[in-house]
């Protein structure tokens, strides 16, 4: 595929970038709820180390999207899903894929911080205790690095041991992605996670984000179109279940290539 | 994507319409003002009216008013709005274009200020001939450019890059023959240096004119075509109706 691939001619989705190194591949995926389509016939690449925003309407399937990155649609009987998701090449829905390892490698941050009833400390050591093996100094070390890492260590380093419930609901967003860069993920699924924050804590959950591309591949999803535009390298639009528009941030939010992208982003009435 | 004029009133918020509506509107209402401006700075010349030429350099004055007050309405729209995409680019090229029409203004002073010292020094009517002909060159230009940005017209846009080539030639060849009667006579060496400036300011507006038509192509059609030769400008893709 050429970087910049022309309008194919049956009205399909503009991509207008080939990622050099991608992390996920979502190859023809299609999902529905029992008989209601959700996503239709999806294909594009997420690049590894960058931030790829997903937006769209209400219903547009981006959230749905995003679950499916981590399986979290097997427990419901009701889905059904065709085409394909590769994780650095693998299949997710492969055999010898197991859910847990899955979820361990895709981490997920959802928009109202849910922590553990139990302390700080506890809370981002959860998910390496539960792997087992671990010593007590090494899992204070990646405690102190993981709070580090989501910028909370020095707002809760003398506090580890209180409960994580006291903490502001920017604080407790930290704190769950922290207890989801614990375990070591490689990639970030963010779903909508600052609208049940205020301005400032969106902010450092935004700044987080932008730090974190170095280690790890963060998609985001967003109903806040200024927020995809600060902190994604790369924007999808989706539209009733089908990718419409996907591109780099900046040209997506200067000069979008098809009107529906820019009636959507500009606040348009189609 | 391609825009087109009236995409402007599409929006959900009616009240975000009205604002880049009336953006558009005092961008218009300045650009005729500064029309105006050029009009009257080479009549008083031509005609030779002092007192025209006097009241064209006190109406620089409400030109600058305007572009304040355009600048001021385009920051409140990005503070308040942040818009995106076609309305980002109409609000920047509004700017770009206040402040081009501004300069257009100065010079139109420039011109009347080099008409009120010709009128009293008697000069004759040397070099009238060729500052008519580059100033109805210019102010056609002026006018096409104000049009191409009404309009969101490209193609205009684009004659109108190649139009300043003509100007700039139209200007050199001037400069020549009024060189020539500097040499022939000393003593005309002083008035002929203000109608110099008249030119300079007429070339200079022509090259404005441009820069609005480069900020057309930019808004409709999201390419910046500033600094580029105009040989090498892919015109299709700056008229191509997508």
């Amino acid at each position: 595929m050429s970087v910049f691939s022309p309008r194919s001619a049956d009205g399909g989705p503009i991509i207008d970038f080939d990622p050099v190194s991608c992390c996920l591949e979502i190859e023809g995926l299609s999902l529905a709820y029992g008989e209601t389509p959700a996503l239709r016939e999806l294909t594009l690449r997420v690049p590894r180390h960058r931030v790829t925003a997903f937006i769209g309407p209400s219903g547009c399937g981006k959230s749905t999207l995003l679950r499916a990155l981590n399986r979290l649609h097997d427990l419901n009987d009701e889905v059904h899903l065709s085409g394909r998701i590769r994780l650095e090449g693998q299949d997710i829905h492969a055999p010898e894929m197991e859910v847990a390892e899955l979820r361990r490698r895709v981490g997920m941050v959802f928009q109202a911080p849910n922590p553990f009833p139990m302390s700080i400390y506890d809370n981002v050591a959860f998910g390496l205790r539960l792997q087992g093996g671990i010593r007590k100094r090494q899992l204070d070390d990646v405690v102190e690095w993981a709070l580090r890492s989501s910028a909370l260590w020095d707002e809760v380093k003398d506090r580890l041991k209180s409960s994580a419930w006291a903490l502001s609901g920017g604080q407790q967003q930290r704190l769950v992605i922290a207890r989801t860069l614990a375990v070591r993920p490689e990639v970030l699924l963010l779903d909508e996670p600052a609208s049940a924050l205020d301005p400032i804590s969106t902010l450092k959950i935004e700044e987080l984000i932008r730090n974190l591309k170095s280690q790890l591949t963060l998609v985001l999803v967003t109903h806040n179109m200024q927020q995809a535009a600060r902190v994604s390298d790369y924007t999808a639009f989706l539209q009733e279940g089908e990718l419409v528009e996907y591109g780099t941030t900046d040209t997506l939010f200067t000069n979008p290539r098809l009107a529906r992208t820019e009636n959507y982003i500009t606040g348009r009435m189609a | 994507m391609d825009i087109t004029s009236d995409i402007h009133s599409r929006h959900i918020s009616r009240q975000f319409n009205q604002e880049l509506e009336e953006l558009k509107t005092h961008l218009m209402a300045m650009g005729g003002l500064v029309e105006k401006q050029i009009q009257e700075a080479v009549a008083a010349l031509l005609e030779g009216d002092s007192e025209l030429a006097r009241r064209v350099v006190e109406n620089d004055r409400a030109v600058n008013d305007m572009q304040i007050k355009i600048d001021e309405e385009c920051t409140q729209v990005l503070a308040r709005r942040q818009p995106a995409a076609s309305d980002l680019r109409l609000v920047l090229a509004v700017i770009r274009a206040a402040s081009d029409l501004e300069r257009i203004g100065d010079e139109a002073s420039k011109i009347a200020r080099n008409a009120g010292d010709l009128i009293e020094g008697d000069n004759g009517n040397r070099g009238f001939v060729e500052v008519r002909m580059l100033s109805e060159h210019v102010r056609r230009m002026v006018r096409d450019a104000l049009t191409s940005f009404a309009r969101f017209d490209t193609e205009l846009a684009l004659q109108l890059v190649h139009e300043d080539e003509v100007v700039d030639e139209e200007y050199r060849s001037a400069m020549r023959s009024l060189m020539t009667f500097m040499m022939e006579d000393a003593r005309s060496i002083s008035p002929i240096l203000s109608l110099m400036w008249i030119l300079r300011a007429l070339e200079r507006i022509g090259d404005h004119a441009n820069n609005l038509a480069e900020y057309v192509v930019y808004l409709v059609k999201g390419l910046d075509i500033r600094h580029t030769d105009p040989e090498d400008l892919d015109k299709q893709a700056i008229t191509r109706k997508d």
